[in-house]
């Protein structure tokens, strides 16, 4: 009796799995792929950058393809910030017959599911993935943010001039591309002899040593640009054992999260990113007031209406997207393929166009600064390299 | 004097960690003792008192989140061994062992669809989040108190083993199951007992633990977890004491291991970084190959003898 049970208990469980189908209502749809983190350490900068895809699907939600219309649909898959689970969520999309994919958030997982979006023919924009690799070592990866080596020079040039370092420590997560490359590119134009660099294992979260080693090895500048999971504990540490160096990182930083860890703490802290918010007042304005009216989006911004420029880089990639369709004038991810190098927007961030490598032709980074009393961003400069 | 000095706050902050994994070392050991199931749960309850503590402190005053919190996290503990654990006493040990691992999937997986997924930060609980210094190096109160309120834990916890009925019956079914079920001790209440102490431990070092880390996600209870069980085992699984000597090594070698390019560069002991820091993790474990190669019941386990 017990194992008859037990059987048709399991078997419940897997119908009911199979019962979960979709339906169709006979209108037109175009699905484009949103490949992104929806937990992990990147959990909280991959909603953000969600979040600017929907509004941006809410503001556009249909696109004219070879004279007809059809309604955008945007199909999720959550790389969870692994780069292990990162192609099978691309194969997920790929399965779901998406015309071309966005994303993703963090470097790692983008570069992990490269080939699988090559084998498929599947055209991806990177939208916030700053590594090299990710485009230079996939033909079907293009991208509209800058790259790690220009941001890596900027912070570096930034802490030499502004900051006056002499002496830099920097801290990245073991294998993980995006902070082991930023660093190395930030130690290239730093100088390899005045900086101390080490990594942390996966599942750290006792900090303060590296910021005991930072200060025993008389560094002026902390430069750390990991996940804002790990951030948020490195600001805790930072404050409670009076770092008394900036802090200095790259776009990932520029995250709600930062913010609420840094204010009332007494830390510098300094971030090269994509937007700053009052480039486009009337833009902003509307896009807050889209966050405010929706519970969900607010949650997924960190309970505020701060706007993160990877939210408005994920709205300029879904703009990009629906150029790349209309411009194909098919759903055909083949057709969308063969567009994408010659296709060029003017979007919220700026111009965008890709060169050869598929990368975007990108060359200023705007530096903020985070104000620990108000809880808010400052704009320092906009920079580029010389 | 300058070897000191750049030692110290490396090892205070090791035996700070130490005192906090020993406290949930002390849960898998004691029901290894009587069980000789491998909770693996464990770790995941450390992080729900986490998670329940983030909640309730939004909604309710300290004084009132924080012995709720204790109640809320042992009711989780004393559940999960009657659902999951209880029905399984007569079944093969390879079975509880599963079912443990199982429950340790479904609490994170359930703490990941009700956080998001998302960083969900710790509050600040005044006076030992308050910052001291202390020798010259500045840190928070937590990781002072840390290590003594650890012993004082565990002192309280070897009396009332030694000295009191509930003791003497936890250690009558440690050392033979059937019999003291023969002699009358009531089985399920002594197990329930160790359950809502090992979760009381757990739940008291979550708070000390998070307020130094101030992030819990879904999987902050697996590193901390998977360390305290190391500590357990390094000790000798099934040894109280054992488990919180085996925390404080395992928490200082960590800290030590992770400074040490400092400690040798400032001494003028070597030029260069070498890159110690990397294999902080991997160090804790090759220390647990060593140890059980050498001594396979680790370092305080009881000798095992064959009865016939």
């Amino acid at each position: 009796m017990k194992k008859f049970f037990a059987l048709i208990l399991a078997l419940a469980m897997v119908l009911s799995l199979v019962a979960c189908g979709g339906k169709d209502d006979g209108a037109k749809v175009v699905k484009i792929g949103v490949f992104e983190p929806q937990s992990g350490d990147n959990g909280a900068g991959g909603k953000q950058e969600i979040l600017g895809m929907q509004y941006a699907n809410y503001e556009t939600p249909t696109v004219e393809i070879g004279g007809e219309t059809y309604k955008v649909e945007l199909v999720y898959a959550d790389n969870a910030s692994s780069n292990d689970k990162a192609a099978s969520a691309a194969q997920t999309l790929i399965s779901s017959g998406v015309s071309l994919v966005l994303g993703s958030y963090g470097s790692g997982v983008s570069i992990a599911a490269g080939d699988t979006f090559a084998t498929a023919g599947m055209p991806a924009i990177g939208v916030t993935c700053t590594n090299p690799q990710v485009t230079s070592e996939c033909e079907v990866y293009f991208r509209i943010c800058f790259l790690d080596p220009f941001q890596g020079t900027v912070l570096a040039n930034y802490a030499k001039s502004e900051l006056k370092a002499t002496k830099a420590y920097c801290l990245a997560k073991q294998g993980d591309d995006y902070s082991g490359g930023l660093c190395n590119y930030f130690i290239e134009a730093f100088g390899k002899d005045n900086c101390v660099y080490e990594q942390f294992p996966e599942g750290t979260s006792d900090y303060s040593t590296y910021i005991t080693n930072a200060q025993n090895q008389g560094c002026e500048v902390f430069f750390a640009p990991v996940s804002t999971e790990a951030a948020a504990q490195i600001i805790a540490k930072a404050d409670t054992q009076n770092l008394g160096m900036p802090v200095l990182a790259g776009d990932t930083w520029d995250s709600n999260v930062i913010l609420n860890a840094a204010k009332g703490t007494g830390v510098e802290i300094a971030v090269t990113t994509f937007y700053q918010e009052g480039a486009d007042a009337e833009f902003d304005a509307a896009i807050k007031a889209w966050i405010n009216s929706d519970a969900t989006a607010k949650a997924n911004n960190g309970g505020n209406d701060e706007l993160a420029a990877v939210t408005v880089m994920g709205y300029d990639a879904y703009y990009v997207a629906l150029e790349a369709l209309k411009k194909a004038g098919s759903t055909d991810p083949a057709d969308v393929l063969a567009v994408l190098p010659e296709l060029t927007y003017t979007g919220v961030t700026g111009d965008i166009s890709f060169n050869d490598i598929g990368d975007a032709n990108r060359d200023t980074a705007f530096v903020k600064a985070c104000n620990t009393e108000t809880g808010k961003w400052d704009f320092v400069a906009q920079q580029g390299i010389k | 004097m300058e070897l000191l000095k750049s030692v110290l706050p490396y090892l205070i902050s090791g035996v700070s960690v130490g005192g906090q994994y020993a406290l949930i070392a002390i849960g898998y050991t004691m029901v290894y003792g009587i069980l000789r199931l491998i909770n693996f749960a464990h770790g995941d309850v450390f992080m729900v008192a986490g998670l329940i503590m983030v909640y309730l402190a939004a909604s309710m005053p300290l004084y009132v989140a924080i012995p709720l919190m204790i109640v809320l996290t042992v009711a989780l503990g004393f559940a999960i061994e009657r659902v999951a654990y209880k029905p399984l006493r007569n079944a093969p040990r390879m079975s509880v062992m599963i079912s443990a691992i199982g429950v340790s999937y479904l609490i994170q997986n359930l703490a990941l669809y009700i956080t998001g997924g998302l960083n969900k930060n710790y509050p600040a609980i005044p006076w030992i989040s308050d910052k001291v210094s202390i020798f010259g190096m500045e840190t928070t109160r937590v990781t002072v108190i840390t290590p003594f309120l650890t012993v004082i834990l565990v002192v309280a916890l070897v009396l009332l083993i030694n000295h009191t009925k509930i003791g003497m019956a936890m250690r009558a079914v440690s050392r033979d199951f059937e019999t003291a079920q023969l002699m009358g001790v009531k089985i399920n209440n002594v197990i329930s007992a160790t359950f809502i102490i090992g979760t009381f431990l757990a739940a008291v070092g979550s708070m000390l633990y998070f307020t130094n880390y101030p992030g819990v996600v879904p999987t902050s209870g697996g590193m901390p977890g998977l360390k305290a069980f190391v500590a357990a085992v390094f000790g000798g699984i099934g040894s109280i004491p054992g488990a919180v000597i085996g925390a404080f090594i395992i928490g200082i070698c960590e800290s030590i291991i992770k400074g040490l390019d400092t400690i040798l560069v400032v001494n003028g002991v070597i030029a260069e970084q070498v890159g110690f820091s990397t294999f902080s993790d991997a160090f804790t474990f090759a220390l647990l190959i060593v140890v059980l190669v050498f001594k396979p019941t680790g370092l305080f386990g009881e000798k095992t003898t064959d009865k016939v």
